[in-house]
């Protein structure tokens, strides 16, 4: 009988873990009596939702990186090209779908000379990105005449409106693409065989490729994912900025790369997953809007957000120990 | 030959040659393997068997040779053909996904697929009818990899073979990392296999597990069949004969020395991936020989010795001093020096200097308030490199330039640099020329004449029976039997090494 309890209850708490750093956060700016009544308010939530798009969207390609043991330094400055690759289309009279599109595809070539350049030469992730990281920024810059880019407003400028229109949505047409995309990339990871290699690739690379697997394809197609989400990242930029400013985003990718690695995801590869990313980019939302609700200067925030790190890691580290 | 005996040779090799520069690992090898026979490889470390695998995988191209598999030629230009023609390898150490679950491990690359979608329910099928079969029914096909014991992944790892349709497994030393009923259990679905008419190649230094698993075998010997049969017509000692065959005639220069008093015992020792205690005592001015297969603990026993290894339980006594451990520091300090076995990957540093290397331990006589002298330093590395014999060459070169002679005459030189006066030696003459080695011997020799104590393991038994007063042999952790050099052959230390005992009547007085 009381077996039976247990086991129920270890499934509840299997279910429930991953999502406890984040009620822990939520239920600490609700105890807090100042904050409480505005915090928890739907438009709050509404507002949080919104402001996590473009980290969220950089992230769910993130992760797929990681899992197959690479980084993307190179993911911020690739949504600021982006973004500005969208401005100057709009700019230029292009119908906003078409300049939505070359958003899109730009941020996707980015990520293909990435996995091109980490396959061809076979250098590591972190120094090709690295260096696209500058290149990126300076392309942006330098399209942009090193000033932002005012563009006529369009629809696309609605994507990220707090207020969507028609009212009935609810939620930013943005945070309605963030679900589906997660929905499906946690398809993709768990039920395609490119998935499969994703996570082959990152656990041991050399068995993969004892097994037959094209890992050199595979690590072109996750970085060509990758920025395909930073293109995508990018347009929702714009929609936000109603500009394209070619110095946004500054320091974004470890945003990114810090929500993938508070939801579970291993810098050695082989483990991460979509869920998990996108609580740790709430976990890190809400404690920016908490902070700021508070009062609190923005030190505090970099402080709690770095020790939050930190301990996910290591509370991770411990589960893992456990389970072996 | 009658056609269905021809029909039954699965696979055959003829003639395998192959060089790599100026050594000959194989030189016209033939093997024949039957379906549903176990078919044994021996022969000592380096007698090329790893080649003649590498040649059937196709890892390596041979330089002359014919292979047929199904009377089929094969003549594979990587890896993959050798997968494609149904040739399956399990190697000592599970080469699996640890993140991913036992059916992702055993499916992998092979997905059953649907327009990109992987198609669970039938993956899942393949995968239980194969555990099924190898009658591991409760390994859960979902779980982690990393869950599993060492045992339950290189079932995995046959699985996968299995769904393969290997039609030749190979199996290197599948049982070094495995428990004893693992190792049972392994043996279990070894005859299941010989029912679905695979042919097994089997590779171990465990003569006796050999013995019970194997139909016939073949014995290589200096890249050559040194004698092949079946084997239950076959005693051990005519097998063990037929390993070692060579003449004794390497030349080893014998400095006279003369052993004192114990300058590092230990009592009951065990380091942290030591398989079991240890006792052992070393005595100034001898040079203990340290014999046993790969893997039978004697480098663990090293690095726990000097430190790289924590030290779980009983004691280093050196020079009278007890400790219950230390760090490598500490053990610098109390006059250890220890040479890696991985010259390139942890012995040296390749891309710094000469200078560096050989000084790195000791940096003292030629800093004053932490500020380095290189010209006094250069002074001594030009002496130090007088005394390894290392010619030519300067100081300030990176050790990258040297070859694998002189390479290793400088990580000597570093322990000759730091005065150490117990030397923990791995394998110090491994994959180097033959006057280096007689170099290297006399070397040692005279450091023992000089009233130094060295530990010396060695895989290559002419030069453990030529230069050590005392040999000890380790057998999957433990010291088996320890006697005067003089008291031992090489059988009979390869019988100690394999079996874990000696036979008395083997053991004859040496000249």
């Amino acid at each position: 009988m009381s077996g039976k309890r247990k086991a129920r209850l270890k499934i509840l708490w299997n279910w429930l873990a991953p999502f406890l750093g984040l009620i822990l956060v939520i239920a600490l700016f609700s105890l807090m009596p100042e904050v409480r009544e505005r915090f928890l308010r739907p438009a709050n939530f509404k507002s949080v939702a919104t402001q996590s798009v473009i980290v969220a969207l950089g992230a769910l390609g993130m992760t797929v990186i990681i899992i197959s043991g690479g980084i993307d330094l190179s993911a911020a400055s690739n949504i600021a090209l982006s973004s500005v690759v969208v401005a100057y289309a709009v700019n230029a009279g292009a119908p906003p779908l078409a300049a939505v599109a070359a958003g899109i595809v730009c941020g996707g070539v980015i990520g293909f000379a990435n996995g091109g350049l980490i396959t061809g030469l076979r250098l590591v992730p972190f120094i090709v990105t690295l260096g696209m990281m500058g290149i990126a920024r300076g392309v942006a810059k330098w399209l942009a005449g090193n000033q932002k880019i005012d563009a006529p407003l369009t629809w696309i400028n609605e994507l990220m409106a707090k207020s969507p229109r028609p009212g009935w949505l609810l939620l930013a047409p943005g945070v309605w693409l963030v679900i589906l995309l997660a929905v499906l990339m946690a398809f993709v990871l768990r039920r395609t065989v490119f998935g499969r290699h994703v996570f082959a690739v990152g656990s041991n690379e050399a068995t993969a490729r004892l097994c037959g697997l094209r890992t050199r394809r595979a690590k072109i197609l996750i970085y060509s994912l990758s920025g395909l989400f930073c293109g995508l990242a990018g347009v929702m930029e714009f929609s936000r900025l109603t500009v394209g400013d070619p110095t946004v985003a500054v320091g974004l990718e470890l945003d990114i790369i810090a929500a993938v690695v508070i939801g579970g995801g291993s810098l050695a590869g082989g483990e991460g997953s979509i869920l998990g990313t996108l609580i740790g980019v709430f976990i890190m939302s809400f404690l920016r809007n908490g902070c700021t609700m508070m009062g609190w200067p923005n030190y505090i925030q970099e402080i709690i957000i770095g020790a939050i790190i930190i301990a996910a890691v290591s509370l991770d580290q411990v589960r893992h120990r456990r389970e072996a | 030959m009658t056609p269905s005996s021809a029909e039954s040779v699965v696979l055959r090799m003829e003639g395998i040659s192959k060089t790599f520069g100026a050594t000959c690992a194989l030189d016209g090898v033939r093997l024949d393997l039957r379906r549903g026979e176990v078919h044994a490889l021996l022969g000592e470390n380096g007698a090329g068997k790893s080649t003649l695998v590498k040649v059937l995988s196709g890892a390596v191209r041979p330089d002359s040779g014919r292979m047929t598999i199904e009377d089929i030629p094969y003549a594979p230009a990587g890896p993959a053909d050798g997968k494609r023609r149904g040739i399956s390898m399990i190697y000592q150490e599970p080469t699996l996904c640890p993140h991913l679950s036992v059916e992702e491990n055993i499916m992998l690359g092979k997905e059953p697929r649907r327009r990109g979608l992987v198609r669970l329910a039938e993956m899942r099928r393949r995968v239980r009818e194969v555990l099924d079969f190898m009658r591991h029914p409760e390994i859960g096909a979902e779980v982690p990899v990393r869950q599993l014991s060492i045992g339950a992944r290189q079932i995995v790892e046959i699985a996968r073979a299995l769904v393969d349709e290997a039609r030749i497994l190979v199996m290197d030393e599948p049982t070094s990392s495995l428990s004893l009923e693992d190792s049972e259990e392994l043996f279990r679905i070894i005859r299941r296999l010989k029912e679905r008419g695979v042919g097994v190649i089997y590779i171990s230094h465990f003569l006796e597990e050999v013995r019970r698993v194997a139909d016939v075998f073949t014995v290589l010997r200096d890249g050559r069949n040194a004698g092949a049969g079946r084997m239950e017509e076959t005693s051990l000692e005519a097998i063990i004969r037929m390993m070692v065959g060579r003449e004794f005639r390497e030349l080893f220069p014998r400095v006279p020395h003369t052993t004192g008093e114990p300058v590092l015992s230990l009592d009951r020792f065990k380091g942290r991936r030591m398989a079991a205690e240890v006792d052992l005592t070393l005595h100034k001015g001898e040079i203990l020989g340290i014999a046993g297969l790969i893997g039978s603990g004697r480098t663990e026993m090293l690095r726990s010795v000097f430190g790289l290894d924590e030290a779980e339980g009983g004691g280093i006594t050196i020079r009278q001093v007890r400790f219950e451990g230390g760090t490598p520091r500490e053990r610098i300090g109390q006059g250890l020096g220890f040479l890696s076995e991985d010259r390139q990957g942890e012995g040296l540093a390749l891309s710094r200097s000469i200078a560096d290397n050989a000084t790195l331990s000791r940096l003292g006589p030629f800093s004053r308030f932490g500020v380095l002298s290189t010209g006094r330093r250069r002074e001594a590395v030009a002496g130090l490199m007088e005394r390894v014999k290392v010619k030519g060459r300067r100081p300030d070169e990176p050790v990258a330039v040297l070859s694998g002679g002189n390479q290793q005459k400088i990580a000597l030189a570093r322990l000759l640099h730091q005065e150490a006066d117990i030397l923990l030696l791995d394998e110090p003459t491994r994959g180097i020329d033959v006057l280096s080695k007689a170099q290297i011997y006399e070397w040692i020799g005279r450091l023992a004449a000089r009233g130094k104590a060295v530990l010396f393991v060695s895989s290559y038994l002419p030069e453990l029976l030529g230069v050590c007063d005392t040999i000890a042999v380790f057998h999957r952790g433990r010291v088996v039997d320890s006697r005067p050099a003089s008291a031992w052959n090489e059988a009979a230390i390869l019988q100690a090494a394999a079996v874990g005992r000696t036979g008395a009547d083997q053991i004859e007085a040496g000249p």
